[in-house]
């Protein structure tokens, strides 16, 4: 496999810059645009670069397809999991205020747990996608 | 004080997007896929920078100013790569660029444009009065197979 040089000191530069704005606009989901599903797609996106510059089997030495599959499940487990600690808490589903001592505090925590949820399921299903693509004929 | 930014700002987002229109134009005139890429750098250099410093003058001293000089620097380092693997692609797919052989660029007879290659293969090689020493003339298709040839030994 030939690997260009720029590319590869492209990518190396880049993706640590991916990552953190994936998180950005993770954790800015609250206070502005963004959210899980944006922050999901651009994790997805880094992992997709890697395994354009890298190749395909690179990218799967990283991320192995098992941890991206168990990723999909993983999150709705997350999101669902919130919801139904809230029902044993006393309240209804998916309604956080028991979470913390405070309500608003616990509203904050749940919709943080929830949104994390979305972007294990986004990013894993992204890249379960990219990756059953482009192994096709392999 | 606040009245001469904006003015300012207006200003260089007005020449911004001109440039992005004389990239736009330069894109649909140019002959092929080089010449195409120069013309799309202009917009990707002049216009961006200019639009991205205009922004900057209407947005003060804030955090939006420094989040659209973080966005300025990603495309400058981000479009020359992209720049850089399309003519990479392009190259390899064996694509010529125009004027490297005898081709007339201007005037009569001068190079078709990339659609008429094809039929009109025989008009637009003029018999150059000196012949350059360092290519004999083939025709584009034995040329393209020699590149290919030479790639495969190289890779």
């Amino acid at each position: 496999m030939k690997l260009d040089v720029i590319f590869r000191v492209a990518a190396k530069i880049f993706i640590p810059f991916m990552l953190v704005f994936a998180l950005y606009v993770q954790f800015h989901g609250d206070f502005g645009p963004g959210g899980g599903f944006q922050a999901g797609v651009v994790a997805a996106a880094m992992v997709i670069f890697y395994a354009i510059i890298f190749g395909l089997d690179a990218a799967q030495k990283i991320f192995p397809p098992r941890i991206i599959e168990l990723m999909v499940p993983a999150g709705v487990a997350i999101f669902a999991g919130v919801g139904v600690a809230s029902l044993f808490l006393g309240n209804d589903y998916l309604d956080y205020s028991p979470l913390m001592h405070d309500p608003v505090h616990g509203q904050h925590i749940g919709i943080l747990l929830v949104e994390i949820g979305v972007l294990v399921t986004v990013a894993g299903t992204m890249v379960a996608i990219f990756y059953s693509f482009i192994g096709r004929g392999r | 004080m606040a009245a001469l930014s904006e003015i300012i700002g207006s200003v260089l987002i007005a020449v911004g997007a001109f440039f992005y229109v004389v990239g736009a134009i330069g894109i649909y005139r140019m002959p092929d896929v080089f010449t195409r890429m120069h013309a799309a750098g202009i917009s990707d250099t002049a216009g961006a920078g200019l639009l991205i410093a205009g922004m900057m003058f209407l947005a003060g001293f804030s955090l939006v100013a420094v989040k659209l000089a973080i966005i300025l620097g990603v495309i400058l380092f981000t479009s020359p790569i992209a720049t850089h693997a399309l003519a990479q692609a392009a190259l390899h797919e064996g694509l010529e660029p125009v004027g490297v052989g005898n081709k007339v660029l201007i005037g009569p007879g001068a190079h078709p444009g990339p659609e008429k290659i094809g039929k009109a293969a025989k008009n637009e090689t003029r018999k150059p009065a000196i012949r350059s020493a360092r290519k004999p003339a083939k025709s584009p298709a034995a040329k393209r197979k020699t590149a290919s040839a030479k790639r495969r030994t190289r890779s």
